[in-house]
């Protein structure tokens, strides 16, 4: 059980996390016809929203209540009507999901109170779904964000289903997708889902919002995603698949108000926990086996694994992330013999970090990776792209996971999860240690070099 | 906000060196020029994003910024002002406030202690200290922590008073130049004058653009003493106050700056911009000619003379390679201020149409040389929504976008080559040489093979039918992605025990609320309960 520290210092150097409202943003995204709305000052918002452009290379639809000074002190009630009546106008979104700031939060407004208000009193609202989520950036980071916004989505759109009359339909199946998921990787999922004959209803779904591609028209809103009108048929979904432990009070949430038995999935990168899905995938389609394209999956990362495993094998690893991208990753080097030898996470919320495969999980930044890196020896760095720096520093390679990953293209294609994902993974890894060119020489063992005058010099004689 | 930052702010908005200013009523120009932001309807950065832009290309001081995660933790590193030297200010430092610190009101000696940590581990020559709503609405009072930190620690700690909600991102870059007036110039003295000293205001050096026109000034002998902020270092903000002229580049933004240089230490200033040819030509004649009224000497205007006649001459050579490659092109223009028309010009030059320019935030003399260039103001237009964006490119109005990164999906997704001509460009494109790497990049952007490819129909589009088409019979057999036959997606029905010992989810305690005939509606599904434990494999 790895034992969780806070370093006792003032200074943050080279910030791991991004703020939780970024988080709450991007799961609202993740609905279709969204526009995520921030409830405090234009700057939260412009910083958010230049982070995820930077990262998924599209335009993202952010607003903001632009609260002033004035407003921060007197409430900004109004700020919020207004901002959701001129998106309305604007682009017309199904979707407005707002999240509050550090800035409204330390003022301390009751924004769901009063959003009740407004709702109540504007009818002409309500075709469009509003869910608001408290996500200040004093508390957390993306993670829990993200977390807080799929839990009000289920509190706001999911109805209380009285479990007499419940009726689920066998096939349909909720997938509580983490923040650390790519769309790529939700779409792996879906895949694998659809596998064994089950409709997933993703929450929150961007593999259909923020995959990259060109839409036949411009919309001032999110361009895919889950439909508003699928989150409360949830309800009638025979189970809940939670991918990462972040997921949990979601989960919980859907199990409180509609009987919807859930599991929690910490990890689904990796033999073992991609297993432990397929078995709950097999037990739901009541099926004793498992389709060939699985199995030939399973079978091809076994593979993997056996050539992979030379080159993870003792490798010193130091990674920094969110919790369940933290744990899915190290898990599956260490379970290929990989030594976690700095591990550094952003937030205490998740209880996952207990079971990192590290003797110590810093909550800390990018410079507790690199000192623990440097003191440990470390061999391979595992963080977002913000360790470039620490990287070029160390002279050791980077694997760029999590977010921002703004200086390669195609983090949204990046897939570990699932047999194909993980296989991915590990080539990536090995690959990475390959790609450090070292050449063993004399030196290297105490040896004396080559004598001088044995070797031949080239074109010596003719100047 | 503190009543000094309210008058500061008063302050900055009555500005006398700024045309719109002077023409406003007393009644206006007390409301300031910001203009009142819509929610649900704003963009742009806070009065802190644009006092961290300005003052972060000072790239040996760490620059620490007192709030919660977001303002540092979601902006930092994310622009592209170059170094030549530290990369300190590369480094995101923030005290990153959590509830606790807020609740208990530790915010001043976190504080305190961020800067000696800082300190201890960086030794910079100072410490920039940024408040931000937050720290502002809690009243932590950053003057006085600077103040006592320096005294303790020897290290200059600047406090930047430039709280978001106070404004917009321009409001921000004032307040910047103001926090170096306050704090900064004219703390040290430059080891040696020449009659060759300048400032150069409001270049930030990003991918290099100072770098394109310094090896003009070295050939005439200038020396830039005070640069703000471009590659700056601390000591160069310092003694910018024993510069000979101020040069203010493209920017109303820091014109406070510069025309308190002059009140204060007579420094006169000038507005000039290096993008395009006749800019750069102006300006250099223009700081030559202040300079030679300053002291220095006459043969410096027949020296200028010489490298401008030179430079244009190389530079007109070498763009003329590139006329038959963009020439009858048609250009989107959406910048707005002073480039709505510097490039129009330098465009117009190349044998390019421009079909219309953006004036927003450009004053009435940069609308007067817009209709002048382009003899109409037909093609003038001041906002336009990205989605009517999308439709005039949509609908090929324009050959190619010229813009800003906020507007680049709006051509890309349009399937429109896109050049960016704003701050967060990748590209340099300042002075001579600048112009040719901007033609090149709109050469490049414009003639790309790409653009014929991705515009062409899909197969499913172009109504053409390909040979061989006719009755098909239904499928059979397996399901091409999972292999299982009869395009069936269900696996063989389960026909083992019900539960085996090694049952993958072992029943676990139900919960006390859902009764079992809930539970079981279908086969099998007994067992599937939540469950607090989680997958028991890994």
């Amino acid at each position: 059980m790895a034992r969780i520290t806070h370093p006792k210092r003032a200074l943050s150097t080279n910030p791991l996390k991004s703020s939780a409202p970024l988080g709450a943003a991007l799961a609202y995204l993740g609905i279709d016809g969204a526009i995520p709305l921030f409830h405090g000052s234009q700057g939260c918002t412009a910083f958010a929203m230049v982070h995820l452009v930077r990262h998924f290379k599209e335009a993202v639809p952010l607003q903001t209540t632009a609260m002033n000074e004035v407003s921060t002190i007197l409430g900004g009630a109004d700020q919020i009507e207004e901002a959701i009546e001129n998106l309305r106008k604007k682009s017309a979104p199904r979707f407005i999901g707002i999240a509050s700031t550090a800035l409204t939060e330390t003022r301390g407004e009751d924004v769901a109170g009063e959003l009740r208000d407004i709702v109540a009193r504007r009818r002409d609202f309500a075709d469009t779904a509003i869910v608001y989520a408290s996500t200040p950036d004093f508390a957390g980071g993306m993670e829990d964000g993200w977390s807080k916004a799929v839990t009000a989505i289920v509190e706001a759109l999911v109805p209380e289903t009285d479990p007499v009359f419940r009726d689920p339909d066998l096939r349909q199946v909720n997938l509580l997708a983490g923040s650390h998921l790519t769309p790529a990787e939700v779409e792996e999922l879906v895949r694998l889902v659809r596998a064994f004959g089950l409709n997933p209803v993703v929450l929150p779904d961007i593999s259909g919002s923020l995959d990259g591609h060109v839409a036949d028209d411009w919309r001032g809103t999110s361009l895919g995603g889950t439909r508003v009108e699928a989150i409360p048929a949830m309800a009638k979904s025979v189970f809940t698949l939670a991918i990462g432990e972040a997921m949990r009070p979601a989960a919980q949430k859907l199990e409180a108000r509609a009987f919807v038995p859930y599991r929690v999935f910490q990890s689904v990168t990796g033999l073992k926990p991609v297993d432990a899905l397929v078995r709950t995938l097999m037990g739901l389609a009541h099926a004793a086996d498992a389709p060939p394209s699985v199995k030939r999956d399973r079978a091809r990362l076994i593979d993997a694994s056996l050539d992979a495993h030379f080159h993870i094998g003792g490798l010193k690893v130091a990674i920094g992330a969110d919790p369940d991208l933290l744990f899915a990753l190290s898990t599956t080097l260490a379970g290929l013999g990989a030594e976690i030898v700095t591990a550094v996470s952003t937030t205490t919320a998740n209880g996952v970090l207990e079971r990192v495969p590290a003797s110590e999980v810093v909550i800390g930044d990018l410079g507790d990776v690199e000192r623990g890196a440097q003191a440990a020896g470390a061999q391979i760095l595992v963080t977002h792209a913000h360790g470039r720096h620490a990287a070029h520093r160390l002279h050791l390679p980077l694997i760029r996971a999590g977010f921002p990953i703004f200086d390669r293209l195609g983090a949204q294609d990046i897939c570990r999860v699932g047999y194909r994902g993980t296989r991915a993974f590990l080539y990536e890894v090995a690959n990475a240690v390959q790609a450090v060119h070292h050449r063993p020489a004399p030196e290297d063992f105490g040896a004396a070099p080559i004598e001088k005058e044995f070797e031949h010099d080239p074109h010596t004689a003719s100047c | 906000m503190a009543d000094a930052l309210k008058a500061k702010i008063q302050d900055v908005f009555d500005e006398p060196g700024c045309g719109t200013n002077l023409n406003k009523s007393e009644q206006q120009r007390k409301k300031g020029c910001a203009k009142p932001l819509s929610p649900g309807a704003a963009a742009g950065g806070c009065a802190f994003d644009g006092a961290k832009i300005a003052l972060q290309p000072i790239v040996d001081v760490a620059h620490l910024v007192h709030a919660p995660l977001a303002c540092e933790g979601n902006g930092w590193d994310n622009r592209g002002a170059a170094s030549s030297g530290s990369e300190l200010y590369r480094t995101g430092f923030t005290t990153d406030l959590t509830e606790i610190d807020i609740v208990m009101g530790h915010g001043e000696k976190k504080l305190y202690r961020a800067i000696r940590e800082v300190i201890e581990a960086h030794d910079p020559p100072a410490v920039f200290v940024y408040s931000t709503c937050v720290t502002a609405l809690i009243g932590d009072d950053i003057d006085a922590v600077c103040k006592a930190a320096t005294e303790q620690f020897g290290t200059p700690c600047i406090p930047v008073n430039a709280p978001g909600f106070a404004g917009s991102k321009n409001l921000g870059n004032k307040l910047a130049g103001e926090a170096l007036l306050d704090g900064v110039i004219g703390t040290i003295e430059p080891e040696f004058e020449t009659p060759l000293d300048v400032n150069i205001i409001g270049d930030y050096n990003l991918s290099g653009e100072l770098w394109q026109v310094k090896p003009l000034f070295d050939r005439l002998g200038i020396r830039i003493l005070g640069s703000i902020t471009g590659d700056a270092r601390y000591r160069q903000v310092a003694m910018a106050h024993r510069a000979k002229v101020t040069m203010l580049v493209c920017s109303k933004a820091l014109i406070n700056l510069a025309r308190k240089l002059d009140d204060r230490y007579g420094i006169p200033y000038f507005e000039g911009s290096f993008y395009g040819i006749s800019d750069t030509s102006d300006a250099l004649r223009t700081m030559c000619r202040m300079l030679v009224e300053r002291g220095a000497e006459a043969a410096l205007l027949d020296r200028c003379e010489a490298l401008i006649a030179e430079e244009e001459a190389k530079i007109r050579a070498a763009l003329e390679v590139y006329r038959p490659r963009v020439a009858g092109r048609k250009v989107l223009l959406y910048t707005g201020g002073h480039k709505s028309w510097s490039v129009v010009s330098a465009l117009q030059e190349l044998g390019m149409e421009v079909i219309g320019t953006s004036v927003r935030k450009a004053t009435d003399e940069d609308k007067d040389r817009v209709k002048e260039i382009m003899q109409t103001d037909a093609h003038m237009f001041d906002n336009m929504a990205p989605k009517d964006m999308y439709r005039l490119l949509k609908e090929a109005g324009a050959d190619v976008l010229m813009s800003g990164g906020r507007s680049q999906f709006v051509a890309l997704k349009a399937k429109m080559p896109w050049v960016d001509v704003n701050q967060e460009k990748h590209e340099p494109y300042a002075g001579y040489v600048g112009m040719l790497d901007l033609v090149r990049a709109i050469d490049r952007a414009v003639n790309n093979p790409m653009w014929r490819d991705l515009r062409d129909p899909a197969p499913w589009e172009d109504g053409e039918r390909a040979e061989g088409t006719g009755f098909l019979p239904p499928l059979t057999g397996t399901c091409p992605v999972t292999n299982a036959s009869n395009v069936s997606l269900v696996p063989p029905p389960w026909t083992g025990p019900v539960s085996q010992p090694d049952d993958p989810m072992p029943p676990a305690p139900r919960p006390h609320r859902a009764s079992d005939a809930d539970l079981a509606q279908g086969p099998g599904l007994g067992g599937y309960l939540s469950s607090g434990t989680d997958f028991e494999d890994c």
